[in-house]
């Protein structure tokens, strides 16, 4: 079941097109990644699902139906450009936030208790935000985002600005927070992060969705039938016998072993290829190239540059 | 999502009452204010007056006894033959300074006072009208004597004449009521000077406040919870509860302060008639006359303080001190949602500031002028309005005026926080980027919530 669509949701600024025609569709309990340089656009589509901005044209529609003001206490939103008061104490502000968002002042102190002992960090409660260190900030700023158990959260760009071993406590919470059947939307330029958490993507670049689809799926679409082989023997020998239906396209010497990756040219199969090799040289290893995302990053926002 | 603006509301109002400065300046002032009025009596109270003797030595032998002891002043008549003996040793002997009249005082006028320092303005002038007194008086019975005019002196004192003018103003219900201009000024100028500090001390407040938000980037996070405008208007009406909290204090500290202060450092011993005493005193006017129009001077006073109508000025202040402050805070608003940094909000701060500080200027002249052209059309114009309204007031303005002056504002407030809340959510989300006036025009026309 799909938990928010978007509908050919278009924004115009004053002097640049934001979002042109944009729609996407997450299903509930997934793990949606929302790809695209830096001023694709990413920040106003989450702005308007978060409805801080209303859209010129096109709908948003929550759970089946178009989004209501009430939605915000079921979405948790850590945008990219965050922050805290810096002269409040810590526990007063997490309590504030947290009744904005709807939770009476008991259930938000109850469960804020949880979370800083969680974190470890019931000594902060009384200290001034200005006195923590940013990645201090960072695990307050995450606490307040979550603590509503909102049932879609978003994040924008949520690695910037930890050092790793935080990075991994926070990714850890977030898978946590799917396990306990929260829909998450990712906005990242960060493609390392997106591989291994993502059920599905959308890539958006100059305002315009370029790319759609479960990981899976685009990373089918993307594969470019490319082989990579491992042997013990003479190269010499290699490109002699795969001369005419296939291209080696590049060739990396090893101490133990040589490796070479080739693309086949005229629709021959893989066993065509092993037969053509086994007699001149010893197969050490062979599989599938798979592109990375970041490869596919950088495919999709140059092709359609081109057109 | 009322209940949201409410949560806004608490927060802006709790932390800055909890402020250490806020706690600081609201108590400050009071007291300030107090001993500006109790210093100078204090110090009178324990200032007591030096009595000097003045010897005096008479060559024309027609004042002799004839001075009149003040509170300060007493003295000793000496033989002439002592004259130079006084006039050597004055210090040892206590005087203070002697006086000598010569014989022929009828003709020369001039009398010499010695002293070995510098005798006081007041002390050289209390002599000479005692003398010119007293010559007068010699002078006049001389001439009755020889004018054998019967009854004369009698008659002469009937013709002595003393007026007084009472200014009453009509009201429009046809009520006459004493009133003094003295009084209306002073309390149009105080009101109007309040309303003054308070809208550039609170719109600031305001600006602030949005600035911190936008450049901690803490904004996004909230209005991902709340709507842009209940958020401006959480802070916007947080901040005017603050300035009213403090004005109430400062009114309410005030009095407490002069009564504890009363009661303490005087035991209640400075009453009205001492305290009129004390500034007669101080005019020069003669002290007889005084006490003798005391009882109706205090009347006079108590009804003209009962003239002034209280209910409508405090009513009047309070429509003009918040209108004012919501006018000019939706201003403030805009310009602290539109900017990065506080460098850049000086371009925008003078066009805003620029008509409070005229409406001051205005202010002034009104005060003395409340129905010319200035005061008239200072009073309609919402950007002056709730400065130049409030020292119109205590001389009472005509209904029309009043209700045109305060339709006009109300209209401009709602012009205005239009404005700023287009400006401010457009403002709020725009960050690294400078802003020209073209830019917030065109921030009035985007499509948003």
């Amino acid at each position: 079941m799909e938990i928010l669509s978007a509908h050919h949701v278009e924004k115009m600024y004053a002097n640049h097109r934001a979002l042109t025609d944009v729609s996407i569709s997450i299903e509930e309990g997934s793990v949606f990644g929302l790809l695209g340089p830096n001023g694709a656009g990413k920040t106003t589509l989450l702005r308007i699902i978060n409805q801080i901005t209303a859209p010129d044209k096109g709908t948003v529609n929550f759970k089946g139906r178009p989004l209501r003001l009430s939605d915000v206490e079921l979405i948790g939103y850590l945008p990219e450009e965050r922050g805290l008061y810096k002269k409040m104490k810590v526990g007063e502000q997490a309590l504030y936030l947290a009744q904005l968002k709807g939770l009476s002042r008991r259930d938000a102190l109850r469960r804020l208790k949880t979370w800083f002992e969680k974190f470890e960090i019931q000594p902060w409660w009384d200290k001034k935000v200005m006195e923590l260190s940013k990645g201090m900030q960072q695990k307050v700023q995450f606490i307040c985002t979550v603590l509503h158990e909102p049932e879609l959260l978003i994040f924008d760009e949520p690695f910037s600005g930890f050092d790793p071993i935080n990075a991994n406590i926070l990714k850890e919470e977030i898978l946590a927070l799917k396990e306990r059947g929260a829909t998450l939307i990712f906005s990242t330029h960060n493609m390392a992060s997106v591989e291994e958490v993502c059920d599905h993507i959308a890539l958006i670049n100059e305002s315009k969705k370029i790319l759609d689809g479960s990981i899976d799926k685009v990373r089918d679409q993307f594969k470019s039938n490319t082989f990579e082989v491992s042997f013990k023997g003479a190269i010499g020998d290699v490109s002699n016998a795969l001369v005419g239906d296939f291209e080696i396209l590049d060739h990396t010497e090893g101490k133990r072993f040589d490796s070479i990756r080739v693309k086949h040219l005229n629709g021959t199969s893989n066993n065509e290829l092993l037969t053509r090799l086994t007699p001149n040289v010893e197969i050490v290893s062979f599989s599938e190239v798979i592109p990375s995302m970041n490869d596919i990053f950088i495919r999709a926002v140059e092709e359609t540059r081109q057109k | 999502m009322q209940n949201k603006t409410w949560i806004v509301l608490q927060r802006e109002y709790l932390t800055r009452v909890k402020k250490k400065s806020f706690i600081i300046l609201t108590f400050l002032m009071p007291i300030l204010f107090s001993s500006f009025i109790f210093i100078p009596i204090l110090l009178d109270k324990i200032d007591t007056p030096e009595v000097n003797t003045i010897a005096v030595v008479d060559k024309s032998e027609l004042f002799m006894n004839a001075f009149k002891e003040t509170e300060s002043l007493k003295y000793k008549y000496i033989d002439p033959v002592e004259f130079d003996e006084v006039k050597q040793k004055m210090k040892e002997k206590n005087f203070y300074a002697l006086l000598m009249i010569p014989q022929n005082i009828y003709a020369s006028n001039k009398a010499i006072l010695y002293s070995d320092r510098q005798i006081t303005m007041g002390t050289e002038s209390t002599i000479r009208r005692q003398l010119e007194n007293l010559m007068e008086k010699d002078k006049r019975a001389q001439l009755i004597k020889e004018l054998k005019v019967p009854d004369l002196e009698q008659r002469l004192r009937n013709t002595n004449t003393s007026i007084k003018i009472n200014s009453v103003k009509i009201s429009e219900d046809g009520k006459a009521k004493k009133s003094s201009a003295g009084l209306a000024s002073a309390i149009g100028g105080v009101t109007g000077f309040l309303i003054y500090i308070f809208l550039i001390m609170f719109g600031q407040m305001v600006m602030a406040s949005i600035m911190e938000e936008k450049t901690n980037r803490i904004v996004e996070v909230i209005v991902s919870s709340v709507k842009p405008f209940q958020l401006l208007v959480g802070k916007i009406v947080g901040v005017a509860l603050v300035g009213l909290t403090q004005i109430v204090m400062w009114v309410v500290l005030s009095v407490i302060l002069l009564f504890v202060a009363k009661s303490y450092f005087l035991g209640g011993q400075i009453d009205a008639a001492q305290a009129q005493d004390l500034m007669a005193q101080s005019a020069g006017v003669d002290m007889a006359q005084v006490q003798q129009m005391g009882g109706e001077k205090a009347q006079e006073i108590f009804e003209i303080i009962n003239g002034i109508d209280f209910v409508s000025i405090i009513g009047f202040f309070a429509f003009f001190f918040i209108g004012g402050y919501l006018l000019y805070s939706s201003f403030f608003g805009a310009i602290g949602a539109a900017v990065d940094a506080q460098e850049d909000a000086q371009q925008f701060m003078l066009p805003i500031m620029l008509p409070i500080i005229i409406s001051f200027m205005m202010m002034m002249i009104v005060v003395k002028n409340p129905d010319g052209a200035l005061a008239f059309w200072g009073s309609m114009i919402p950007f002056t309005s709730p400065i130049v309204m409030m020292a119109r007031v205590p001389y009472g303005v005509p209904a029309w005026e009043m209700a045109l002056s305060m339709s006009l504002l109300i209209a401009s407030i709602i012009g205005a926080i239009w404005m700023a809340s287009k400006i401010y959510r457009t403002g709020i989300l725009m960050y690294g980027k400078k802003v020209s006036w073209k830019e917030l025009f065109k921030w009035l026309r985007y499509k948003n919530y």
